[in-house]
């Protein structure tokens, strides 16, 4: 027969010994028992008078005694997110040089050409200025329709200072519920800064020459794109 | 001659246009009948193959390849078609050339749309110029 691994026990979980043997065995009752002090009668009668039950107290004591366990315990500490902050890929289509087609805010409409993609994962863009009024822009590749048409800008260096600090915009001190706000302080108009329409000037020149080779492409690049009757937009091909 | 309000008959040899399925766009001759509703059509040369198809399934051209044997093997029908010159027949046609100018400017990019556009200006530009001018002396 195979021995057990416990040799108080015959087979696992059957005892060698009957409750009453180990009783008797281990002989807890030869020890001295502890004697408590004898406490006043009348002071033991007091301390078990049940105080009046108290929504408030409960609700102390529960949540003192629940702060205390949390502080012994586990200190709480920001979920660890697994996620990257990683930018969206550009669509297939849009390589740089692709004339873009903007939907939505100030240049809706107007088509663009695409230079790179930004670390933040948008579109860098420009019109050029000189040909629609598009300045140099991020946009959102979801807001753009991409076309076939290619602008050859492989001869084109783009300036690495064109990146997202480069467009972010400088936070204007807020005004509201200042003596000034309401006694409506006209809004000044910000100037343009002049090293941006420098840039802008220099970004565009050898796209605007780039344009020029292509006939027809300059009045395409200043035209708006527009929907007409019987025209529906997904049918279409661009 | 008894007038016939049909000019375009169900027959043996006559030229189909596909509107349906996956030959749509594609002409082919009828080289049997099956039924009311559907009829055996073969198109070597144009890259259908021999197949039943439904009337609704097609349209009936002007076109007819004469005393087409019935029932005439691929082979034997491409000589046939080769000789009455079909597909250039049906190339030649009004409703041919619409077709495929519809297909060619439903593949426009939005950059060639915009070039249609500026040429067809110009071509106005010209054409009602000529027209007032003609208007002029007329009156």
């Amino acid at each position: 027969m195979a021995k057990t691994a416990h040799k108080n026990q015959l087979a696992p979980g059957i005892s060698r010994l009957s409750h009453s043997k180990v009783f008797s065995k281990r002989a807890t009752y030869k020890a001295k028992k502890e004697s408590k002090p004898k406490a006043d009668a009348a002071e033991a009668k007091k301390a078990f008078v049940r105080k009046p039950y108290v929504k408030e107290d409960l609700v102390d004591v529960l949540t003192a005694k629940k702060n205390e366990l949390v502080q012994a315990a586990v200190t709480p500490r920001p979920k660890h997110s697994r996620k990257a902050l990683r930018a969206p890929k550009l669509r297939k289509s849009i390589t740089p040089g692709t004339v873009l087609i903007m939907l939505a805010g100030r240049f809706r409409g107007k088509r663009v050409v695409f230079l790179k993609q930004l670390k933040s994962g948008l579109l860098l863009v420009t019109g050029p200025f000189k040909l629609n009024g598009v300045p140099l822009r991020r946009v959102n590749q979801a807001y753009v329709i991409a076309s076939s048409t290619k602008v050859d800008i492989s001869g084109v260096k783009i300036d690495s200072k064109f990146n997202d600090a480069y467009f972010k915009h400088e936070k204007e001190a807020k005004l509201k519920g200042t003596e000034e706000e309401f006694f409506g302080k006209e809004a000044q108009k910000k100037e343009h800064p002049a090293h941006k329409l420098a840039d802008q000037k220099l970004a565009d020149k050898d796209i605007v020459a780039a344009v020029a080779k292509v006939p027809y492409l300059a009045s395409y690049l200043s035209s708006t794109f527009s929907l007409t009757k019987g025209q529906a937009p997904h049918k279409l091909k661009y | 001659m008894v007038q016939r309000s049909f000019k375009r008959l169900v027959e043996v040899g006559r030229v189909v246009l596909i509107t349906h399925g996956a030959d749509a766009g594609k002409i082919a001759t009828i080289v049997d009948i099956v039924d009311h509703n559907r009829a055996i059509i073969d198109g070597p040369t144009t890259g259908v193959s021999r197949q039943v198809i439904a009337y609704k399934n097609t349209v009936l051209t002007d076109i007819v390849v004469k005393r087409l044997p019935r029932t005439i093997g691929s082979k034997a029908l491409a000589k046939f078609l080769e000789k009455e010159q079909v597909v250039e027949a049906w190339q030649k046609t009004a409703w041919a050339k619409k077709l495929d100018a519809r297909k060619r400017r439903s593949n426009l990019s939005d950059f060639d749309r915009f070039k249609l556009m500026r040429l067809k200006k110009q071509q106005r530009n010209v054409v009602d110029r000529q027209v007032a001018l003609l208007r002029k002396e007329r009156a």
